[in-house]
């Protein structure tokens, strides 16, 4: 496929992964522990098991799998929330897909359907006003969810709201933002991590600058990695060899997508809509100071939250569950106690086994046994000159 | 293959004349039990079906096992309901599905496709010229796959109790002597083998309910298999594993084999054959074409050292012109599939978490 296949080409692969390997020796001479790199987004921690990024690196390099799933990181009590909200008369509850499964404490929202909840899937959050528009006797809330990514998206459609004068749509306003979370990860105590590969898509709307922390302030090398195999691959390079080279600077790998500024209308568009909450819940991590968003006073009338009774409990994670431990690099997921027993992608415990970009489901799925053991020349058969 | 019926001996001509449906959207009356469900009967399915067993309309249909055990000497018999929403996509419509996919799931066994029942739950308000177009396709289905439907039941149902049209058929086929097929036979150095593009039925459904804005056509793969799979056990008698790629897609069912006969699989990313549009379709979407659903697609695993001659058959077959091995049996890792990628990595295939796509069939 054109455009996809050049980011894919087996030979340019080889090639890197060597150079990988050459730098990482080097600079393993000095150190006595791997070097840990952690992608922020799990659409990065996504594409490493698909394409078995990992068997292209040396055992010295590891990838920590970071908070960048937002359906990971969402809390049961959010979730709670969600299906307190659908459950109400007259209301239709709308949300892309793949909150559907999140557990809340009691049921998660596919549940909630099953239950008579009205309860839909949509593709974009301008489907949800296409519904209110269509259904004026009905209240549609729309389940805002994701970083930066999908902020702006969210933003226009209330402001579309505004401008036509609908007012039976409103947003339930879980958006999050990572650059509070990554400096709470910077600042905890076991850190141990060497650098970062930064969000490709967040940054597409942020830019590269909202990162110059991590390098001046903590010395981290992180470089903006767009999501194809060669993208990660070559992003881990540039990780290394400013490891090598004694940098630690903010370098963009994606600069065919992100721009050092981002996307000024997006920002202007979220700006407008929303405000920084003090603080918000992460499932595995706990309460982060300014993480969240919410929707500002002059939009109130769009606000799910102002216009409905919202429970807004808080329930805490399971005890059994280690994702915090998992998303500070400390253990691996399989090192998790309920890992694949009581936790597992059919009835996920842990917010890391939701969705197919959390790093335990991706454990689950793609890595269940140890790849490196498979036999790679197996008997001759009369197939193998084909393959 | 020639029709199966017409050695049996059973009296189906009707003295009166064939009743008329003369109403534009079905109703209640339909499926009363009265002249109007009569009309329809024998208006749109017995004209359409055309076969003295259904013409009898008698309660059942009555064949001979003599007639049967010149195909074989065991009976296969299976069942399926379709519930495809939008019921007309590209490639097919919800009477295609409802032969070919019954037809297919006997002809996995290696059985001779015989004999379908149909039976039909229609929803008030039901425009008739849409029954009759499916209806059409049903009969179209039938011939090309060399069946007879001769049993069939209707019911109607109050507006919103079901959406449009809901089709069950069910279907005898009998296993030529000496035939063994299953899930458990796969051993290591078998091959395994695809009869074309994979996830056609998935993407043309999908672009049909016309939620994603995409403007491009993929039609469905929805084909009766049944004369593949007769060409396909004429090159090698001896085929271990055949099943049909539908929900699930081919990841689900070499997962089956993989489990059943405690084997490993190895599949290779550059040897599976998906369409472009295909391809791009998963891309824009982040789903999997091993997972996407067929409706004309078996997957076969073979000795290793017949698979050319199989797969040089299927060619020549018009619904295996795409054949290609995909891959081979091995010993290890036991009950796992491995998908070596075209990037030059290796990853577990596992089965399907949660439904990708609802009412695909």
């Amino acid at each position: 496929m054109k455009y996809v296949d050049e980011f894919r080409n087996p030979e340019q692969a080889q090639a890197l992964s060597r150079q990988i390997r050459e730098l990482a020796a080097r600079i393993g001479r000095t150190r006595t522990r791997p070097l840990q790199i952690m992608e922020v987004c799990g659409g990065h921690t996504h594409s490493i098991f698909r394409y078995g990024i990992t068997q292209f690196l040396p055992e010295e390099v590891e990838f920590v799998h970071g908070p960048g799933c937002p359906v990971c990181v969402l809390p049961m009590g959010r979730v709670d929330d969600c299906v307190a909200l659908a459950e109400q008369p007259h209301v239709i509850f709308t949300t892309f897909g793949d909150a559907m499964r999140v557990p809340g404490s009691k049921k998660s929202l596919l549940k909630a359907k099953a239950d008579g909840a009205d309860v839909r899937m949509v593709y974009s959050p301008l489907d949800a006003l296409k519904l209110a528009k269509d259904n004026p006797a009905r209240e549609v809330i729309f389940f805002g969810l994701g970083f930066e990514t999908t902020m702006p998206s969210t933003a226009m459609t209330v402001l579309q709201a505004k401008a036509e004068g609908i007012n039976n749509f409103s947003l339930f306003c879980n958006h999050i933002t990572i650059i509070p979370t990554l400096r709470a990860i910077l600042d905890s105590p076991e850190l141990s991590l060497d650098g970062f590969l930064g969000p490709g898509h967040v940054s597409m709307v942020i830019g590269t600058r909202p990162y110059e922390f991590i390098a001046r302030d903590f010395r981290k090398p992180i470089v903006i990695s767009g999501f194809e195999p060669l993208d990660v691959l070559h992003s881990v390079w540039m990780v290394l060899k400013q490891i090598d080279e004694g940098r630690a600077e903010v370098e963009n790998q994606y600069g065919r997508i992100v721009p050092r500024d981002g996307n000024p209308e997006a920002l202007n568009a979220v700006q407008e809509v929303f405000e920084v909450r003090e603080f918000f819940e992460w499932r595995g991590l706990g309460s982060i100071d300014h993480s969240g968003v919410r929707v500002r006073e002059a939009y109130a009338q769009f606000d799910a939250e102002r216009k409905f009774h919202v429970p807004n409990l808080k329930i805490a994670d399971p005890k059994s569950c280690q994702c915090g431990d998992v998303l500070k690099g400390l253990i691996k997921p399989q090192q998790c106690k309920v890992f694949r027993k009581e936790c597992s992608p059919e009835t996920p415990l842990g917010a890391l086994m939701v969705s197919t970009e959390g790093a335990c489901a991706a454990y689950y799925n793609y890595a269940r046994i140890d790849i490196s053991n498979l036999e790679t020349h197996p008997e001759k058969t009369a197939t193998g000159k084909t393959a | 293959m020639s029709s199966h019926t017409n050695s049996t001996t059973t009296s189906g001509h009707a003295k009166r004349p064939r009743g008329k449906l003369r109403d534009s959207h079905i109703n209640l009356s339909h499926g009363s039990g009265g002249k109007a469900m009569r009309d329809l009967i024998e208006d749109v399915f017995v004209s359409a079906f055309d076969n003295p067993l259904l013409a009898a309309l008698e309660d059942q249909a009555v064949f001979s096992l003599a007639d049967l055990a010149r195909h074989g000497d065991r009976l296969a018999f299976t069942t399926d309901t379709f519930v495809v929403d939008p019921l007309f996509f590209p490639g097919g419509d919800i009477g295609t599905l409802a032969v070919a996919g019954t037809v297919n799931d006997l002809a996995m066994s290696g059985a001779v496709p015989l004999f379908l029942s149909c039976g039909m739950v229609l929803e008030e308000g039901l425009s008739a010229d849409v029954l009759r177009q499916v209806v059409a396709s049903m009969k179209r289905t039938a011939q090309q796959a060399g069946v007879s439907i001769v049993t069939g039941d209707t019911k109607v149902v109050e507006r919103g109790a079901a959406d449009k049209l809901f089709i069950n058929t069910a279907g005898v086929g009998v296993v030529p002597k000496g035939i063994s097929i299953s899930a458990q036979n796969a051993r290591p150095g078998d091959a395994v083998i695809v009869n074309g593009h994979l996830g056609d039925h998935g993407t043309a459904i999908l672009i049909a309910r016309n939620e994603l804005g995409v403007e491009c056509q993929v039609p469905s793969d929805c084909q009766p298999l049944g004369t593949l799979v007769a060409a396909m056990l004429a090159a090698c008698p001896e085929i271990h594993c055949l099943r049909d790629a539908t929900r699930g897609g081919l990841a689900t069912v070499l997962n089956e084999f993989a489990e059943s006969s405690n084997v490993g699989i190895r599949i290779h990313e550059s040897m599976l054959p998906i369409r472009e549009e295909v391809k791009g379709a998963c891309e824009i979407l982040g789903l999997d074409p091993l997972y996407l659903a067929n409706e004309g697609k078996l997957v076969a695993i073979v000795p290793g050292a017949s698979a050319a001659r199989v797969v040089a058959a299927m060619r020549q077959h018009p619904a295996g012109e795409h054949a290609a091995i995909i891959g081979e049996v091995t010993a290890t890792p036991p009950g796992s599939v491995v998908l070596h990628t075209a990037f030059g990595g290796q990853r577990i295939v596992d089965m399907l978490v949660g439904e990708q796509l609802p009412r695909i069939c």
